[in-house]
């Protein structure tokens, strides 16, 4: 491609661009590559003053807790590898094997059984593999890199984290199939109505978007907590307490999200001719049955970005899975508030990193599945206006 | 579409919008002016304890909760006016600290605290953000077409981690002699504490509110950078415009809109900071507006939940947004009148 010379960069204009973008880099990745790298280490070298002896963790390795070169380099290709098969072969093999129509659950096995194999190969057969290996070499099998996965094992295990996380994949699956399913429905309804009414409600959706959360709440509390008395006239004896139930938070998560969503699935509907549903209502079809086949099929790429941001909203919140949860049904995110204010010892902390880490890692995971539908969704609202 | 039509699509999502957003704000503005209490009564015991020959006993006055049938505490609610307002504003002490001009002591209110640390939160972290976000956009605009993918993954790492997470991680790097505490020591030569006094706590937060959002602001600008005029541009150049004037009469111009929506964005957005408070446990030193009704939602020490104080300082938080709305609406209204 060839760029007319005035609009090329002059040298030392690049070299200002790119260390400036390569800083920012640095920055933007820093906190959580060392958040990482502080929970597989003993807290003494997980809070050192000196940045190479929590890298390198000279007292995590004198306990005996470390990779030897040997370790780190089948790790890497292990890790290589199992990378590759996932992106090149999986898709395939997702598409040849799942049944028809039913390609997403194909492709929630696939990620379930990559996710089975990963701990598999990492947890368990490595580490036995490599004892043996680093045994037979002698001096070389030695550790160098200080490396524990003892605060996971705590955290997961002991401390029962999966509960958490248990409650937080039923909270967010249940906010994403229901905002999108409601959010769909109003979105194309909106996209497709042009009336005075649509203009308002969408102007209803945007005050409601901008209200602060623990003011929805201060009306959610004390309703909920007496729930069962309020609700007794109409239920009678098995009227629920709201509180402390996730089908009620998920409830109130989908409202707080409701108004961004249909804002956003209004503006990908918008992005859909309009002739595609006018051309089957001339053939027939009613508004219902027009959207049941014929935009159906077309609109998922919106759907699907929508659903990420309300699985992010859902997954991230802290205020009102904290305040209207009790304990026995706790998300991750307020439940590491439990780590970090009991903060007695400094193997508590790490533990709070590695919890922290552990809550990071799908969120990662995301970006990397879906980095081009978060960019779309980040940019359709704002070029729609 | 038929206005039942549009009902039908549009009906379950407005349901549910007006159940668990519309009701309880009406629900909070009636809390507000009520109070509920448990109801006490003062009763006399005897209280004896052993003694020397004889027990010694006295008479003294307890005050307990009334306890009904099923041993549930008996409470009452009674209209109490602006009461919660005026304990949660407490002019007056206001008022008397800032006739003396006792900054200090204006900031010991919790209100006053928590709304000057919002406005300054909102107000300084605006240019902040949108600053990064367009220096970053012009700048991988400018270098780089075959790294894109990669910086735009590195840079979404911050915008979408968790907030009370990535308040916590950079919280980490400061805490107790943590490395980047350790190297300002080393740079500055002095003995530091991040986490001492509030201004440093603020300027952590900051830093930790423009790292979270600059990445949102970039992504869309620089999605509008792809849609600039090449020709413009050209004929820019033709007419002698330097590299800076061609920034600040083309493309400035033209991320205008979009410049607009992630100021409006980001005013609403931090105006609710609460997360950093969290994450820094900064709460005694520095608390924000939607943090003060959280705190007053919490069960106290007894299990209490001062709810009908949390209404009033949602409300009076509830207000704020209204004055930050209220251009804003304006301007659609204006757009949506000309439009038809």
């Amino acid at each position: 491609m060839s760029v007319p010379k005035a609009l090329q960069t002059p040298l030392n204009l690049r070299l200002a661009s790119s260390a400036f973008i390569v800083v920012w880099c640095l920055i933007a990745a820093f906190p959580i590559f060392w958040i990482t790298v502080m929970s597989i280490k003993v807290p003494i070298d997980a809070f050192a003053a000196n940045p190479f002896s929590v890298i390198f963790g000279p007292r995590t390795v004198a306990e005996g807790k470390g990779l030897s070169i040997p370790d780190i380099v089948v790790g890497v290709v292990v890790l290589y590898f199992f990378g590759r098969f996932c992106v090149r072969n999986l898709p395939k093999l997702v598409k040849r094997h799942s049944p028809f129509g039913l390609i997403a659950l194909g492709w929630l096995a696939s990620a379930l059984a990559a996710g089975v194999a990963f701990a598999l190969t990492f947890a368990i057969i490595l580490p036995n593999v490599m004892s043996v290996v680093n045994g037979a070499l002698g001096v070389f099998g030695n550790p160098v890199l200080g490396f524990t996965p003892e605060h996971y094992l705590a955290v997961w295990v002991d401390n029962q984290f999966y509960r958490n996380f248990i409650n937080s994949l039923i909270v967010t699956t249940g906010v994403v199939t229901v905002s999108l399913t409601v959010g769909t429905l109003a979105g194309y309804g909106l996209a497709r109505a042009g009336s005075n009414i649509a203009f308002w409600i969408l102007i209803a959706a945007l005050i409601f978007r901008s209200l602060p959360h623990s003011v929805l709440v201060a009306g959610y509390l004390p309703v909920f907590i007496n729930s069962a008395e309020i609700l007794s006239p109409i239920l009678g004896e098995n009227a629920p307490t709201l509180y402390g139930q996730p089908l009620a938070v998920i409830a109130v998560l989908v409202s707080i999200n409701q108004p961004f969503t249909i804002w956003m699935l209004r503006s990908f509907f918008q992005n859909i001719p309009a002739e595609l549903d006018e051309a089957a209502r001339v053939d027939g079809c009613t508004h219902f049955q027009a959207f049941r086949w014929v935009i159906m099929p077309v609109m998922w790429p919106g759907v699907i970005t929508t659903g990420l941001f309300s699985f992010l909203l859902a997954y991230n919140d802290f205020l009102v899975t904290s305040l209207l949860l009790d304990a026995q049904n706790q998300t991750m995110v307020p439940a590491i508030a439990g780590y970090f204010n009991r903060e007695t010892t400094t193997t508590d902390q790490v533990e709070a990193v590695a919890a922290a880490v552990s809550i990071t890692a799908p969120l990662f995971l995301l970006v990397m599945v879906f980095q081009r539908q978060i960019v779309s969704g980040l940019t359709a609202g704002a070029v729609k206006g | 579409m038929k206005p039942r039509t549009f009902a039908a699509f549009v009906g379950p999502s407005m349901f549910l919008m007006l159940l668990f957003i519309a009701a309880p704000l009406i629900s909070v503005l009636s809390q507000s002016f009520y109070v509920t209490q448990s109801v006490f009564e003062t009763v006399e015991v005897e209280v004896c304890t052993p003694g020397f020959l004889t027990q010694t006993c006295e008479i003294e006055q307890r005050t307990q909760p009334i306890l009904d049938d099923d041993g549930n505490q008996v409470v009452n609610t009674e209209f109490v006016g602006w009461t919660s307002y005026r304990n949660v504003l407490r002019m007056g002490d206001a008022w008397d600290a800032l006739s003396s001009f006792d900054w200090s002591k204006f900031q010991q209110i919790d209100f006053w605290k928590a709304l000057r640390f919002t406005l300054t939160f909102t107000l300084i972290t605006l240019p902040l953000a949108i600053g990064l976000g367009l220096l970053l956009a012009i700048t991988v605009n400018n270098v780089t077409q075959a790294l894109k993918g990669q910086i735009i993954f590195i840079s979404l790492l911050p915008f979408i981690i968790t907030p009370v997470i990535g308040a916590l991680s950079i919280r980490w790097l400061f805490i107790g002699d943590g490395i980047m505490t350790a190297l300002l020591e080393w740079w500055l030569q002095r003995d530091i504490a991040m986490f001492a006094q509030a201004w440093t706590i603020e300027v952590l937060m900051l830093f930790y509110r423009v790292w979270h959002v600059g990445p949102f602001a970039f992504v869309v600008f620089y999605a509008g950078l792809q849609t600039v005029n090449n020709d413009t541009l050209e004929s820019a150049i033709i007419d002698g415009a330097s590299r800076f004037e061609r920034l600040r009469y083309v493309i400035i111009p033209h991320l205008m809109p979009l410049i607009v929506f992630v100021a409006l964005i980001h005013l609403m957005d931090s105006y609710r900071v609460f997360e950093e408070i969290v994450g820094f446990a900064s709460q005694a030193h520095v608390i924000s507006l939607q943090w003060l009704t959280y705190d007053f939602l919490t069960p106290d020490e007894a299990g209490n939940r001062s709810v009908s104080r949390a209404s009033a300082s949602a409300m009076l938080t509830m207000v704020g947004i209204v004055i930050l709305l209220i251009p804003l609406l304006r301007k659609t209204w204006k757009d949506h009148r000309s439009a038809h």
